[in-house]
């Protein structure tokens, strides 16, 4: 290891410094170096205390975090392939189905999302920034299985450039950039963001009549959004309800594993857990956020058990919060520290309004079942306003108890 | 005395176009753009920049009524009472603004429809009401002519250059006044013909068109920095 150091620091260093041949390439071979060893920037005035994790060892603990989801999803993506044609397979095969479908959506969403971060670096005359490490993470683990390509992509660029770059760059961000692409896709082209797409091949099985009864390619809150408007008493509602009783396809047991059909990574509520417990004992995702988050969520869904105008809004707050993308976007989406709330009472008015919202919308609104993602993009925009007031009230606070002091 | 008449004389014979006057014409179509940079009349770029045709037709209907209203108000500007001056401003372009909607109604039908109250709204257009207020009232009718062709000119390219990048993705066409819209892209690509290729229905929303615009500012004010406003 300290050969290699060597041979870096003194053969190949100076190719890429100022008035080496490879000068122009320093932005590149810097983001390599950082990467894979400490940086030994130094501060240039004063005395700081410096803490060994920096933004590049802080994207690489949530990267970590989201193994767990990457690893479960691509299994479900071929246990729900599998089961959706009703063959029996191992775990090699259910896994080699899943990599086919997700390795590709991980290359191509890094491979366009560094792209634009490197040239723009190149133009803007900066070091790397590392925000996209984690950002090109999230943005397979959001998508459906069978997602063109070429989509993700677009939608990686619009999310980097617009969602980033013009606001200047990581840390300037105003709305989560994987959020951002995905919104992006479910308004551009809403007919590959719903419908059957969740399960691999499922609409040209269903053509050829291999699909197993009972399997239709929709998610749990697809077919929940079906209920609204019909009798609770009917025929129909009442079939699609069996299905979340226990024992039924997505009961809460199998909502809170993942088996059930969904965007790769989203739908194991415990593979999210197990991210969230590393982000919490590391200290890089915020308590306060995750557990409004949570409670706002259980309020509306006991809100709605309250109201029960309709078979969704009898769904028990529980079984809301493990379905969907819920999960997810509480603790690896409303918790990105650029885009959240930054004062601790902030944190807590974000999180429960998320949350709040979340299961608002996917309830009332059956065009927009993944409730999470605009709730989550909207409190992206009003965090600085709650911010604000959050220190406007701190700051009236102070000055009344100067004022009483000093009168 | 003499002396100042013949000032006065060599002032009235500046060339029709004359350098100041030529920049009379080529700063609107850049550096003080009146939808870019002045950030004018917002609202019709965002909403009719779906397709080329009406986009085209727009352009062309503020560029007439702009060109009236600045010609006119600037051969009246010293029989104008000020205190007045903003509800003459108004009789005037909404005449003009009522002859382009009816010669739109009898000879485009299709394309009025589809600009709908937009026509109308031309005439709280702010450019229309700015150039008038800024330039007209106190300028001759010649470069009054000119500015009004430079800003007129300067609102139809952004809107040209939006409406073509939003109708080719969006629609996957381009249309023309009188040529309707062509689509230009084999039916089998379609996904829903067995193809790949989907068009993007974000481009039709009006939220792209100002991402458009956006990007458009972005790439004015990057190259020249001096636009870009000091905090």
């Amino acid at each position: 290891m300290k050969g290699l150091h060597n041979f870096i620091d003194k053969k190949l260093k100076p190719n890429f410094t100022e008035g080496g041949k490879l000068s122009k390439f320093w932005v590149v071979f810097d983001a390599l170096e950082t990467f894979a060893f400490t940086p030994g920037h130094v501060t240039k005035s004063g005395a700081h205390i410096r803490d060994g994790i920096d933004l590049k060892r802080t994207m690489f603990m949530v990267i970590l975090a989201l193994v767990p989801c990457l690893l479960f999803g691509t299994w479900n993506a071929g246990h729900q392939y599998y089961a959706s044609i009703g063959q029996e397979a191992d775990l090699w095969a259910k896994l080699g189905v899943g990599a086919l479908k997700v390795l590709p959506l991980v290359v191509v969403s890094y491979g366009v999302g560094l792209g634009i971060e490197f040239v723009f670096a190149g133009i803007r005359k900066h070091s790397i920034n590392e925000g996209f490490l984690v950002s090109g993470m999230l943005i397979p683990l959001i998508m459906p299985v069978d997602v063109p390509l070429w989509m993700v992509a677009i939608a990686t660029a619009f999310a980097v450039i617009i969602g980033k770059e013009v606001f200047g760059g990581t840390g300037m961000n105003i709305l989560n950039i994987a959020l951002t692409s995905r919104a992006f896709l479910f308004f551009a082209y809403p007919k590959q963001m719903s419908g059957e797409i969740w399960i691999h091949d499922v609409a040209s099985n269903k053509t050829a009549g291999l699909l197993v009864d009972g399997h239709t390619g929709a998610t749990a809150l697809g077919h929940l959004a079906n209920t609204v408007g019909k009798a609770a008493d009917s025929a129909e509602v009442k079939g699609i309800m069996a299905q979340f009783e226990p024992g039924g396809m997505f009961s809460f047991e199998n909502s809170f594993l993942g088996l059930i059909p969904g965007s790769i990574g989203e739908t194991s509520t415990l593979a999210c857990l197990i991210g969230a417990a590393i982000l919490l004992f590391t200290g890089i995702g915020s308590w306060r956020i995750m557990l409004s988050f949570l409670i706002g969520g259980l309020t509306m869904g006991w809100i709605f058990n309250l109201a029960g105008a309709n078979a969704f809004m009898g769904v028990s707050p529980l079984h809301q919060v493990v379905m969907g993308g819920f999960m997810f976007g509480l603790v690896f989406m409303a918790t990105d520290p650029v885009s959240a709330a930054q004062t601790a009472t902030g944190k807590l008015i974000y999180g429960f309004f998320g949350g709040f919202l979340s299961i608002m919308i996917r309830v009332f609104n059956g065009a927009y079942p993944e409730g999470v993602m605009m709730a989550v993009l909207f409190m992206n925009v009003m965090a600085p306003l709650i911010d604000h007031y959050v220190i406007q009230a701190n700051i009236n606070r102070r000055m009344k108890r100067t004022a009483l002091q000093t009168a | 005395m003499s002396e100042v008449q013949e000032a006065i004389v060599e002032k009235k014979s500046e060339p029709l176009f004359s350098k100041k006057n030529r920049k009379l014409i080529s700063d609107p179509l850049n550096d003080s753009n009146p939808i870019t940079v002045q950030v004018l009349g917002i609202c019709s770029a965002l909403a009719i920049t779906v397709q080329v045709q009406q986009a085209v037709i727009m352009s062309l209907s503020v560029l007439f009524v702009l060109i009236g209203g600045n010609i006119i108000i600037s051969l009246m500007r010293n029989g104008i009472p000020d205190r007045i001056r903003i509800i003459v401003q108004l009789v005037i372009v909404a005449a003009l603004v009522i002859i382009v909607n009816e010669v739109l109604k009898a000879f485009l039908p299709d394309i009025s429809e589809k600009l709908s109250v937009f026509v109308g709204l031309i005439i709280t257009n702010c450019i229309i009401m700015g150039r008038l207020e800024a330039f007209a009232l106190a300028n001759k009718p010649g470069p009054s002519f000119l500015d009004a062709i430079g800003n007129g000119l300067g609102y139809a390219w952004i809107l040209l250059a939006v409406s073509i990048v939003r109708e080719i993705f969006g629609s996957g066409a381009i249309s023309f006044p009188g040529m309707g819209q062509v689509k230009f892209l084999p039916e089998g690509w379609f996904i829903g013909n067995g193809g790949f290729y989907e068009n993007n229905n974000m481009m039709i929303l009006p939220p792209m068109a100002l991402v458009v615009v956006g990007v458009i500012i972005w790439i004015q004010r990057s190259r020249n920095t001096k636009l870009i406003e000091s905090h």
